[in-house]
């Protein structure tokens, strides 16, 4: 038996749940463009994935250093998962820099791959490191491998006529090509990746090809690496599915309400990140009847839209928190006018300029609040990439339904994070409809609507609809200018009751997980995988635990006041100090407690899991009013 | 298009019932009249006629006109302006705003909508002080002007309107004078018949914070000496006799008395299309020199520049007939997908 010769089994093949990848290095690196071919690979295998992008706001900080290290983390799986994961599994670091910022990440005797090339005595310094980490011992609790990824990649493109600093370049594909190896992944999808972005320098297609392919060889040839690993698909509900990043999906989510509502789409806005690329997305759209007005500040990108809206377009403006600042007057006008304008926050962390590029929930307060007077204006906010589609569509909706401003509230972790998103079938989409008047007969600017209170869209060129609106106190029914004491009162409260009308297209609040018991959380924005995942082990062990997750923050669910009743204690967790916390104190006096992280990085499974033990095994009182 | 027979519009169909709270006096009243006296001659139909205002006196303006009309924010109308044409380019849009509100907190929009050549009409009232906030200095008062907020005189140089906007690439630029009603109408048509941006100073006495600040050049005895009224191909002439031209030496402008071998021929002979922007520049600044008039007219009309609502929506049209009528079947699945059975 022994003389038939078996085919060598170089490599031991483990089969995984999942695992967690990060790829970091310098902001030049191209380690972004490593993990996006990286997820789009595992997405087209069928595993479920959560991407989580982090990089510096400086375009490219001084090679090397540690403020230029930019990172890309995916977690891909064969069941559902909700986060990025908490602790990285396989580590890439191209440079000490990467290396120092990212180590502390990596679980113990996870895999260590640096690119030994670059830790010179110069290296070392740009990052502060006064050893040598590959020869201190400091990672002796890791698996290191060590790669001369740089000598290695110019070897694999010796002959193509490159010059050092192109080749140089391809150092990324080389240790993607590792990374491939590792998860046992084809390199096909990177290829055509690769032909399509350099169709017109094929050279640069070559060289990165041939990159990718030597790293994936020298896992193979060298016997690096013990073992492979293998993740199988994951079972997703069937159906057709795509990659989604949670800016794109709201662009699409725009794309879509716009077509529903058989509207012209306008977008005015001004770049700001992490918001910039909603205006990049539908920049392209313009076969969809989008206009995209890239305006002369944040100011003019609001109005401009309050311009298009009273011109009949679904209107929209795109920004983060500064800019969200500058248009509160804005904001305020389309209140007065009652004008459906969406207007969406892709939150960051503040104040001020504050983490331009990491994410926070921080603005929630100032959705609701930032404006003179009393201006009240209904608020929507996303949970997942994938549901910026959805709460992009349905900010739409409210809007042309009540004729008001809505806004949206993303955030940076949405916005760059990605995952896999099962694409509807557009005749599920929602209907939106949309009514303009044309009849003069018994028109009034300002006469509601019974059900909605919305006053009627007479756009400027309908026949014997002249009127005028502004921003001055209206005449209630007529519009005219009016400074009566009872009157102001009566629009303000009417204005109010628009706003609280919209309650009756929330759904009741249905906590995930029980429906009564230990512990309810309740929570909103991107914070929800990490509820999601971390609620899992404690129910596991008999801790009853439910979990409402807002879309709409204003006006609140009508039965929320309800549940809070049905169990012991209420967390609320916010990357913020506490701010959905402060809202539902105030309208429930309910005796909830924060759960607060303003790192500019979402919470960590482990995190919110500890805490849910924690607070469940408190004593004394308990939530109930 | 079939021709229908646009109903004949008067003056009247253009003043609303509402009762005008501009005090009397005001320059805003013959501006307001002139206005609904020449929208009628346009031969568009009323409900085209979008009125957009900031604030200020000025902006009180949409209210007094029958059509549709936006009383926005403090500085904003051209930008909500903006939004309006690129929307509707069809509409005919008229912003009317003040030196506070289009040169101060308005400053940027107004830049920026007249670089793109926005075919906006923009009637800036200047009455050099900020009146609806009851007499500060405003972006157009003389240096040294003692204001409520300058006891001591004003610390700050002003703008010279014109001179700005035309540093803004703005295709049309003139200047007007509320109590010049005859000519203030000719400006307006001009301006309407403009694809692209206008923007129209109006010189515009405030009779309770800053009276008589344009008396010097527009009391009738004064306007002749002080004013020279430019027309397209005719020469620069002032003067109560209209024996004062204006001509070049060398790169400046001097004032030659005609006659005594001086002929008309010699003068600058108005071009409001001239191409090198120093012209228009050159006599927007004119006033600014020791004894000369002030100029009012059409400084520059540029009427081959594309406007910005129609570079748009042509790319969008342009796009369109590339890639066909996007789907949003299509949109859903761009980029990779795959299926899970």
């Amino acid at each position: 038996m022994a003389t038939v010769t078996e085919p060598i089994i170089k490599n031991k093949r483990e089969v995984l749940d999942r695992a967690v990848v990060r790829f970091a290095g310098d902001s030049g690196d191209g380690m972004q463009i490593s993990g996006s071919q990286f997820t789009n690979t595992v997405a087209l295998y069928g595993n479920d994935l959560a991407t989580f992008p982090d990089f510096p706001a400086e375009i490219r900080a001084p090679a090397g250093t540690l403020p230029g290290v930019s990172g890309y983390q995916i977690q891909f799986s064969s069941s559902d998962i909700y986060t990025p994961g908490d602790s990285v599994d396989v580590l890439v670091a191209m440079n000490p820099a990467a290396l120092k910022m990212n180590i502390r990440d990596l679980r113990p005797n996870g895999i260590l791959i640096v690119n030994s090339d670059s830790f010179t005595d110069a290296d070392l310094k740009k990052a502060q490191q006064t050893t040598n980490p590959l020869e201190d011992h400091s990672l002796d609790g890791y698996r290191l491998f060590a790669v001369g990824l740089e000598k290695l990649t110019h070897a694999a493109l010796e002959g193509l006529g490159l010059d050092a600093k192109s080749m140089n370049r391809c150092k990324n594909f080389f240790a993607l090509g590792m990374a491939y190896w590792l998860y046992n992944r084809s390199l096909e999808h990177t290829y055509h990746w690769l032909d399509d972005k350099f169709a017109k320098k094929p050279l640069l297609a070559e060289a990165n090809k041939l990159a990718l392919k030597a790293g994936y060889s020298y896992c193979e040839a060298t016997e690096a690496f013990q073992v492979s690993y293998e993740i199988p698909p994951a079972k997703l509900a069937p159906g057709t599915y795509r990659n989604l990043s949670g800016n794109q999906a709201l662009a699409m989510g725009f794309v879509a309400a716009a077509r529903q509502a058989g509207l012209r789409l306008f977008l005015g806005s001004y770049p700001i990140t992490p918001a910039s690329d909603i205006l990049h997305e539908l920049s392209m759209y313009k076969n969809y009847g989008v206009t995209t007005f890239q305006a002369e500040d944040e100011i003019a990108a609001i109005t401009s839209a309050i311009g298009a809206a009273y011109t009949g377009a679904l209107a929209l403006t795109t920004t983060s928190g500064p800019g969200m600042a500058l248009k509160t007057e804005a904001m305020g006008l389309a209140v007065a006018v009652e004008l459906p304008i969406v207007i969406c926050d892709v939150q960051r962390g503040g104040p001020s300029t504050g983490l331009p590029t990491k994410t926070e929930q921080a603005d929630l307060l100032q959705a609701m609040f930032a404006r003179n007077s009393e201006a009240p204006i209904p608020i929507l906010a996303a949970s997942t990439p994938g549901d910026c589609f959805w709460v992009a569509m349905e900010a739409c909706r409210i809007a042309l339904k009540y004729m008001v401003p809505v806004i949206i509230l993303s955030d940076g972790y949405l916005a760059n994070g990605a995952e896999p998103w099962k694409i509807p079938s557009v005749d599920m989409l929602p209907k939106i409809p949309v009514h303009f008047v044309t009849d003069p007969e018994g028109f009034l600017p300002y006469k509601r609507d019974p059900q909605t209170l919305s006053r009627p869209w007479a756009i400027p060129g309908t026949p014997g609809l002249e009127h005028r609106v502004g921003g001055l106190e209206k005449q209630d029914v007529t519009g005219n200018v009016n400074y009566e004491p009872l009157n102001h009162e009566r629009m303000v409260r009417l204005r109010a009751a628009k706003v609280e009308a919209v309650a009756q297209d929330v759904p009741d609040a249905v906590p995930a997980g029980d429906p009564d018991g230990d512990l309810l959380i309740v929570a909103w924005g991107s914070t929800y995988g990490s509820i999601t995942a971390a609620m899992k082990a404690p129910r596991a062990e008999g801790v009853r635990v439910g979990h409402v997750h807002l879309r709409y923050l204003n006006p609140l669910p009508r039965n929320l006041g309800e549940l809070f009743g049905r169990y012991r204690k209420v967390l609320v967790p916010e990357m913020n100090l506490g701010q959905l916390l402060l809202l539902l104190r105030a309208k429930y006096l309910v005796d909830a407690e924060g759960f607060n992280k303003i790192q500019g990085q979402p919470f960590k499974v482990a995190e919110m899991e500890n805490k849910i033990h924690e607070v469940v095994s408190q004593n004394g009182a308990g939530a109930k009013r | 298009m079939t021709p229908t027979a646009m109903p004949i519009l008067t003056k009247k169909d253009f003043q609303t019932d509402q009762e005008v709270r501009w005090c009397p006096g005001c320059g805003d009243y013959a501006i307001l009249s002139a206005v609904q006296a020449v929208f009628p001659e346009l031969g568009i139909p009323r409900e085209k006629f979008v009125v957009v205002s900031g604030i200020g006196c000025s902006s009180r303006f949409p209210y007094y006109m029958n059509t549709f009309g936006f009383h926005t924010i403090h500085g904003r109308a051209p930008a909500v302006a903006t939004g309006v044409k690129l929307t509707n380019p069809d509409l005919e849009v008229w912003v009317a705003t003040g030196d506070g509100d289009s040169l101060s907190i308005g400053g940027n929009h107004t830049i920026h909508a007249l670089r793109r050549n926005v075919g906006i009409k923009v009637l800036m009232f200047n009455n050099r002080i900020y009146g609806l906030t009851k007499g500060q200095y405003s972006p157009t008062s003389e240096f040294g002007k003692k204001t409520k907020s300058t006891p001591f005189g004003s610390d700050s140089r002003p703008f010279n309107p014109l001179a700005l906007v035309i540093g803004a690439e703005t295709t049309f630029v003139a200047r007007s004078v509320d109590v010049m009603q005859g000519h203030l109408k000719e400006v307006l048509k001009k301006a309407a018949a403009h694809r692209g941006s206008a923007y129209i100073e109006i010189l515009q006495n405030c009779n309770i914070f800053n009276d008589g600040a344009w008396f010097y050049l527009t009391e009738k005895e004064a306007r002749s000496e002080h004013i020279v009224n430019l027309e397209h191909g005719k020469p620069l002439i002032f003067g109560k006799n209209r024996d004062k031209g204006i001509r070049m030496n060398g790169l400046d402008l001097e004032i030659v008395q005609l006659g005594n071998g001086v002929r008309e021929s010699d003068l600058l002979i108005h071009d409001e299309e001239y191409r090198n922007p120093a012209y228009a520049f050159m006599l927007a600044k004119m006033e600014e020199l020791p004894g000369f008039p002030t100029p009012i007219g059409v400084l520059r009309s540029w009427g081959d520049i594309p406007r910005f609502e129609d570079t748009v929506n042509n790319q969008i049209k342009d796009v369109t007939e590339k890639r066909g009528v996007g789907e949003i079947e299509k949109l859903l699945h761009s980029g990779d997908t795959w299926e899970v059975r």
